[in-house]
């Protein structure tokens, strides 16, 4: 992928709707992902963050509205956009009984990589996972299984990566592990759609986050537009910044409890 | 049988824009069903236990009854040995045990996200389930011809030709088949390992009320009648019959209707069940 700005989003939402029977999941969600960019969906459980990643890996048909990734529609064009996209779900997706190296060749034979051997150990090598590679998946820690699955989404240099929560049930050692593959692929110029209810993370990561909440996505912007969006301080006593949760907890009414980590 | 393009693979799709792009072709749909296969087919040889049980325990079966049972049961008095009687009935336990893993392995791959992970691959989404299924035709002929071979050390000879071992293959392949499409729903379904496998247990059943191991004129009244309406009898009669070279009659044609009509049914039913699992 180049980093260089093209005309045509990687990812552009239109009115998407989705209900699961009485329970309006999306309604009406509207979101732009630039190319190469992180971008970070913010949302409490239950907002609707998996339900938009799955339509948009064409997991699932939305009721109403237009989601087009790199310019294919998710509905008509289901498998121009498999060949464009790779996901990355919620629970790490590796084979267990398989070992690392494995799971990577299996993922390039599948996406009729040439030489799958070799890109299976350029990602073990950029994944950190050599010394791990000949092991069972199943003796993996939760940090090395989810390097692993992102390992195997970024075979075939897909042109978007969905992330969903990446690091939920890690703990901080492997959390970090993950940001700092995240900012590579950023670096790399990957485009990035992240979901995350930890607000740190999507501070950390993303170029521009949107704010998912009743269906709708309520804020979007970088998180310098989005710290703007409170009004500029009734009577602070302590100088301080917003931080992206005072923004979260004042768009969203304040009700919702996001689990913040412990802050930095 | 349809090839693993038609089905799923392609109702799920739009029609191709032409440019390649839009559809996932022949050489695609085989090669992606090609690289599953070889990765269930590993599962299978890297889990000592489902070679154990699915192998082993007919052998067990085959021991135990000719062995210590063998003498008791007056077979029927045109058979020789016990033995050759009774590896039509085993072999059909075999397929019967050798399928709950099938529900096994493919439980796991639904719990575990692997399936719906190789849906976003441009490989047809009804890859993964036909490599399932393939899977199980291959681990259950291993184990079969395991089973033979066992049979055959203790004694087992067949004056079959070569066109009634196809023939028996066929059944069998045929009952695997049916069996592994049947195993598919609570392999998609179930929502716990023992719900995935457990569903065989009842099968398991089956051959020992039928002819699989005495004959079904000495059963009482309705146990005789049930045995005698039931696919594993015809099935062990039809088998049995081909081994020994004696002419089959109709068992072998009601075999082939019992194998092919749940065939037809698990096929539906699955494909239905698969369908609603793709959103």
């Amino acid at each position: 992928m180049t980093t260089t700005h093209h005309p045509t989003p990687a990812l552009e939402v239109r009115g998407l709707a989705r209900s699961f029977g009485e329970n309006r999941v999306l309604d009406g969600v509207d979101l732009t992902v630039r190319r190469g960019s992180v971008h970070a969906l913010l949302g409490s459980n239950g907002a609707g963050k998996t339900t938009l990643v799955r339509i948009l890996a064409t997991l699932l048909q939305p009721d109403a509205g237009t989601a087009l990734v790199e310019g294919f529609d998710v509905v008509e064009r289901p498998v121009a956009v498999r060949r464009t996209i790779s996901l990355t779900g919620q629970f790490a997706a590796v084979d267990e009984i398989l070992t690392g190296r494995e799971n990577l060749e299996l993922v390039a034979r599948l996406r009729r990589e040439r030489d799958a051997r070799g890109v299976a150990t350029a990602m073990l090598e950029r994944f950190d996972l050599v010394d791990a590679a000949d092991r069972a998946a199943s003796t993996y820690s939760g940090g090395m299984r989810r390097r692993l699955d992102i390992a195997m989404s970024l075979i075939g240099d897909p042109a978007v990566l969905f992330l969903d929560e990446p690091t939920t049930g890690l703990d901080p050692q492997a959390r970090q592990e993950v940001w700092r593959t995240v900012q590579q692929l950023a670096a790399d110029g990957t485009t990035v759609l992240l979901t995350t209810q930890y607000l740190e993370e999507a501070e950390r990561l993303a170029d521009r986050i949107s704010i998912l909440h009743g269906g709708r996505i309520i804020v979007e912007g970088s998180l310098a537009d989005l710290r703007a969006l409170l009004p500029p301080a009734q009577v602070e006593y302590i100088e301080r910044q917003p931080s992206l949760e005072d923004v979260f907890l004042a768009v969203v009414g304040g009700r919702t409890a996001l689990t913040s980590q412990e802050s930095r | 049988m349809t090839g693993p393009t038609t089905g799923l693979a392609t109702t799920a799709f739009l029609p191709p824009a032409g440019d390649g792009v839009d559809s996932i072709g022949l050489a695609e749909s085989v090669h992606g069903v090609r690289v599953l296969l070889g990765r269930s087919l590993r599962h299978v040889t890297r889990s000592p236990d489902t070679i154990v049980t699915t192998a082993l325990m007919p052998v067990a079966m085959l021991l135990l009854f000719v062995y210590v049972f063998g003498s008791a049961i007056q077979a029927g008095a045109d058979t020789g040995a016990y033995v050759d009687y009774l590896l039509p009935g085993i072999l059909l336990i075999t397929v019967v045990s050798g399928i709950s893993y099938t529900a096994f392995r493919l439980f796991l791959d639904v719990q575990r996200g692997i399936v719906e992970r190789t849906w976003t691959f441009p490989v047809p989404r009804s890859a993964i389930l036909w490599a399932h299924v393939l899977t199980s035709l291959v681990a259950n002929a291993i184990s079969l011809v395991l089973v033979v071979g066992v049979a055959l050390l203790m004694g087992f000879r067949s004056g079959a030709g070569p066109l009634e071992w196809l023939a028996v293959v066929g059944l069998l392949a045929l009952f695997t088949l049916a069996l592994t499409w049947l195993a598919v729903i609570p392999g998609l379904t179930a929502s716990t390992p023992d719900g995935a496998s457990g569903f065989a247990y009842p099968l398991l059943l089956l051959p020992f009320l039928s002819s699989a191991f005495v004959p079904t004129d000495t059963m009482p009244g309705p146990v005789a009648a049930f045995a005698e309406h039931q696919p594993v009898t015809s099935l062990a009669d039809a088998i049995r019959g081909l081994l020994a070279g004696t002419p089959v009659g109709d068992q072998a044609w009601t075999a082939l209707a019992w194998c092919s009509g749940l065939l037809v049914v698990a096929l539906v039913l699955a494909l239905r069940v698969y369908r609603r699992r793709l959103g």
